[in-house]
């Protein structure tokens, strides 16, 4: 009888804890001598989310994601929204929800594909919470881009097939490409100096409209039109396009209406910088 | 011969897209030929004789179904191929001509500009839509006979 009341209690005294365990499965680590941090699903969570929302990804992929991090580290029912300017996670229903707000975003695939892996891997079972964790902040602080003057010949080269491709003549194509390239360039700086995008990409349009002109006046290419479109395929909003309605289908709708206006906003700004020049013609 | 130019400027100008998106390097190609394919269908649908919007529909079909399959082969997130491949196909000229035509005071060809712009990227959402219900059928078929 005493036997097997203490058994009962060891099991109920063992029982929480285990479930504890599995649920808020938490390590501390030692860092640097003296730090100790506690790496939570939440935490890794929240890490792979925020960085794939910075780099451009829909949030319907974002949610997935965390949802299928969570469980895979046995979370039964993760509670996960994200719109494109925060993130907002829980472990259960009703539980404690964990908040991050997104200031910058950017565009960037290969963080996207490189989380995805991660991502993988632990619902494989291959990565353990904190070689997960290490893994994800290592992406976060990576700088995968191309180095500016790769994108730059990349917008040039751009341009110019664009040129071709929306039925201009070879003669349109290399002041198509050096328009888009400036344009592309002049971009890349205002955004350093100024960081406001729209009127980033207004400035890139401007320059473009700019130099078409120039070089149809000094006698390059044959038309205008044909060199100004090619130029300023590059800042058009493809991704913010494509993005939008992914996630309106998903059924996103304050994501896909955001990413929407935000496009909408960057092709005003596009074509108020070109209508500038036009204007002057 | 125009088919050739027209092939080779659409490789360069989506691969160069993905560059700009910066897409993981190992597929460049892939987005470029995504593009390609895309594009090369709606030029020679166009040069048939057949209106830009369902030209354009069915050449963003093509692309969802091309990215789908990328996507599924070398296990990446599907929006590094959609994204590279649909670019060319966004209507980019006629926004510009609408634009322009506005800036000229032509508010009424500036207006008519601007629904076939609109027609067209719906045209767009919805051939990108096209990968999501056929994955769908799929997948709910596969249940069924299982």
């Amino acid at each position: 009888m005493l036997l097997k009341l203490l058994t009962r209690g060891a099991f109920f005294l063992s029982f929480p804890q285990a479930k504890l365990y599995n649920i808020n499965k938490s390590i501390a680590f030692e860092a640097g001598g003296f730090m100790f941090e506690q790496i939570t699903i939440e935490k890794v969570c929240i890490l792979a989310g925020k960085i794939m929302l910075v780099s451009g990804a829909e949030t319907y992929r974002v949610e997935d994601t965390m949802d299928r991090i969570s469980t895979a580290f046995g979370v039964k029912n993760p509670q996960s929204y994200a719109t494109p300017t925060g993130i907002s996670f829980s472990l259960d229903i009703a539980g404690t929800s964990n908040f991050l707000r997104v200031t910058n975003r950017s565009t960037d695939l290969h963080k996207i594909a490189e989380v995805n892996n991660i991502s993988r891997k632990i619902t494989a079972g291959e990565l353990d919470i904190k070689e997960a964790y290490e893994q994800l902040e290592k992406i976060d602080q990576a700088k995968l881009t191309f180095p500016a003057w790769a994108q730059i010949l990349a917008a040039a080269l751009v341009s110019g097939c664009f040129a071709i491709m929306f039925g201009g003549t070879w003669n349109d194509f290399i002041p198509s490409s050096i328009a888009g390239a400036f344009g592309f360039a002049g971009m890349l700086g205002f955004e350093r100096v100024i960081e406001i995008r729209f009127l980033a990409e207004f400035f890139g349009a401007f320059l473009i409209g700019l130099s078409a002109l120039l070089f149809l006046y000094c006698g390059f290419g044959n038309a205008l039109d044909k060199t100004i479109i090619g130029a300023v395929m590059p800042l058009v909003p493809g991704l913010h396009i494509t993005n939008a309605i992914r996630d309106l289908m998903a059924g996103h709708l304050v994501s896909g209406l955001s990413k929407g206006v935000e496009a909408l906003l960057t092709a005003f700004a596009i074509g108020a910088g070109v209508a500038l020049i036009i204007a002057f013609v | 011969m125009i088919i050739m130019q027209q092939l080779i400027t659409s490789f360069i100008a989506s691969a160069g897209f993905g560059i700009l998106f910066n897409a993981p390097r190992n597929a460049l190609v892939q987005c470029g030929l995504v593009g390609m394919f895309g594009w090369i269908l709606y030029y020679v649908l166009v040069e048939a004789g057949m209106d830009a919007v369902p030209a354009t529909t069915f050449a963003a079909m093509l692309v969802a179904v091309l990215s789908h399959t990328c996507a599924k082969i070398f296990k990446k997130p599907i929006i590094i191929f959609t994204v590279s491949g649909v670019i060319p196909l966004v209507p980019g000229g006629i926004a510009y001509n609408a634009m322009r035509n506005f800036v000229e005071n032509d508010y009424y060809t500036g207006v008519q500009l601007s629904a076939q712009v609109m027609l067209l990227s719906g045209g767009i959402a919805i051939g990108l839509m096209f990968s999501g219900v056929i994955n769908q059928l799929v997948n709910k078929s596969r249940m069924l006979f299982k």
